[in-house]
């Protein structure tokens, strides 16, 4: 079990080098750094003060130097300083985590709270009005645009009902977080949905599940301890691959939200150029991804008592 | 061929999915012909931000422009970025999967490696760092998509031709003297194509999503060009004032993408044996 972990643990360095390799050469290689640029716009200064400028910021040094400096840093969970603000990465990026935090663990609940479920009755009632109607609903969150779902919510909420705060994160209280983890999580129930019904319908074909039918108990307790118990890897193992395109989703309902995750902390500073925090962003998003990702994987052990991660299986 | 009839109509998903795919490509085919205006040329200040009317049944945006021809063109960049990036990621795909799956070995656990590094970066998040390095525009819009969602076509490709090379055919063409190559693409590759179509509809689908959020954030299509997700980028300051600039553009996203998913489910409850509605 340990060794394991180990193992995936070790297999991160591979990606993150991998990534951080791509994306340090070309954002690098790319016309245009901060003194050329700034704020998204061209900044005309004499050559004096280019020079001086790339000097302080390090970038008068060859690449692969530059590199490896970089690489040294992220080794120490330092991933340098933003060529605009005065600042580390790292401070801008902590400032910026709990906000995102915030609405995808609620978007997360409202998806498995209510996908789960949903899914759950589609696939026991199959066939019926409810079936078709949630598997509607479902193809439909997967398909709506999540940022114009947003507007739309914006639109309703906010103008003709004067409900919620149009956007911003205010004192990031429950009112204001209402709209964008909605917003966000709608897709990811939707999938849910689907993966869970798909999924039940598998297990009530299986023998075992006659079986406890035919030994008489009752039909709650077939459905939760042998079918519930069973579908729990299968709806696990999509929330824990989907979880990315939640990730990716942050970024644009936090832009249009203005809400001051590291979503919209990585959106601006590819408008500014603003290379170490992008890369910064990026390795932390992917980071927190692959964590999640081995988390389920641990969690299935806790799940199903019959899986294993020994030596013989991998 | 009366069962494969009987089969299709017995579909409501393949049906309605393939209705609603049909009448967006026709769309996108005659957008001269369907649309009442030119969907940049014809600005008019005069006409700027109307509501919904006869003559201008979706109004105009803030330029003037006629919204519902916008629409009418914005669907063949939409649909042309879905169906080139898909083909791309689709033959990316193949070529790796077929030969993964094929010649094993090093060359199977490279490639293994590289999707299991591919599916574990979002790709949202890898098309936004594109699109950062190379900047917006349709042809890096290609770019950025076409390279980032090929690993699930891979991983199926690969796990189809594992179980298919070992059959008699493929024997007997070997024993015929077929080289490789022939053998990966005339003898495998046309039976397996069956998963590799579904995997393609859905994707074409969520490409077109990624197009339309990309030009949300301003990183895809420019201005004036009439894209989906563009318009809706500009219509966003007026959602309060003027909200037919947004909610037809994004009626258009929804209804197209919906079509291509209900398409993709219903191609593959025929062609996929493992599909779980079958058990019904």
């Amino acid at each position: 079990m340990l060794q394991y972990v180990v193992k995936r643990i070790l297999l991160f360095i591979p990606t993150i080098f991998f990534i951080s390799l791509i994306m340090f050469f070309i954002l690098n290689v790319l016309p245009g750094d901060a003194t050329t640029m700034s704020g998204g716009l061209k900044r005309q200064l004499d050559e004096q003060t280019t020079a001086n400028m790339r000097k302080q910021l390090g970038l008068d040094q060859p690449l692969h130097i530059r590199y490896f400096k970089y690489m040294k840093g992220i080794v120490k969970g330092d991933f340098g300083k933003s060529y605009l603000r005065n600042e580390s990465v790292n401070l801008l990026i902590s400032e910026r985590i709990m906000p995102t935090l915030q609405i995808s663990l609620a978007a997360i609940l409202i998806a498995v709270g209510i996908g789960i479920p949903l899914g759950f009755i589609s696939a026991l009632k199959q066939g019926s009005w409810i079936d078709t109607l949630s598997m509607v609903t479902a193809v439909s969150g997967v398909s709506i645009p999540q940022f114009w779902l947003g507007l739309i919510l914006m639109y309703v909420f906010s103008l003709v009902l004067n409900w919620l705060p149009p956007q911003g994160y205010g004192d990031g209280g429950f009112m204001h977080m209402i709209m964008p983890s909605v917003t966000l999580g709608v897709g990811y129930m939707a999938l849910i949905a689907r993966t869970t019904r798909a999924a039940v319908i598998e297990v009530l074909n299986e023998d075992f599940v006659r079986t406890a039918r035919a030994k008489g108990i009752s039909e709650l307790a077939v459905n939760y301890r042998h079918v519930f118990k069973n579908t729990l890897i299968l709806i696990l193992t999509t929330v824990g691959l989907q979880f990315g395109s939640l990730v990716g989703q942050t970024v644009i309902v936090e832009k249009l939200f203005s809400w001051p995750g590291i979503g919209s902390l990585l959106v601006d500073s590819i408008f500014q150029r603003d290379i170490p925090v992008t890369q910064g962003c990026v390795l932390v998003i992917i980071g927190v991804f692959l964590i999640v990702n081995l988390v389920i994987d641990l969690l299935y052990v806790v799940i199903d008592p019959r899986i294993k991660y020994t030596e013989s299986n991998r | 061929m009366k069962n494969s009839i009987l089969k299709i109509k017995n579909q409501p998903n393949l049906v309605i999915g393939g209705f609603i795919t049909a009448v967006i490509i026709f769309m996108a085919l005659f957008a001269e012909v369907l649309s009442p205006y030119h969907p940049v040329n014809d600005a008019d200040l005069m006409v700027s931000e109307e509501p919904p009317q006869i003559s201008y049944l979706m109004g105009t945006d803030d330029q003037g422009r006629d919204i519902l021809s916008r629409v009418i063109y914005g669907s063949r960049i939409s649909l042309s970025i879905g169906i080139v990036t898909q083909l791309m990621n689709t033959i990316i795909g193949i070529i790796f999967g077929l030969s993964a799956g094929y010649f094993g070995k090093w060359w199977d656990d490279f490639v293994m490696g590289l999707t299991n590094i591919m599916l574990s970066i979002p790709s949202m998040i890898f098309a936004l760092a594109i699109m950062a390095l190379i900047g917006p525009g349709l042809i890096n819009l290609f770019i950025a998509l076409g390279m980032t969602n090929w690993a699930y076509t891979c991983r199926i490709t690969r796990s189809q031709v594992l179980f298919t090379k070992s059959l008699d055919y493929i024997n007997a063409a070997k024993a015929l003297g077929y080289s490789n190559t022939r053998i990966m693409f005339t003898q495998i590759l046309p039976n397996i194509l069956g998963p590799i179509l579904v995997i393609g509809t859905l994707g074409v689908a969520s490409a077109i999503l990624m197009e339309a959020s990309l030009s949300f954030l301003g990183l895809g299509i420019q201005p004036p060009d009439p894209s989906w997700g563009g318009m809706l980028a500009t219509a966003r300051e007026q959602m309060f004032t003027a909200p037919w600039l947004s909610i037809f553009p994004g009626l258009a996203i929804f209804i197209t993408v919906l079509g291509l998913n209900l398409f993709g489910d219903g191609l593959r409850d025929i062609l996929d044996p493992h599909s779980y509605s079958k058990i019904k």
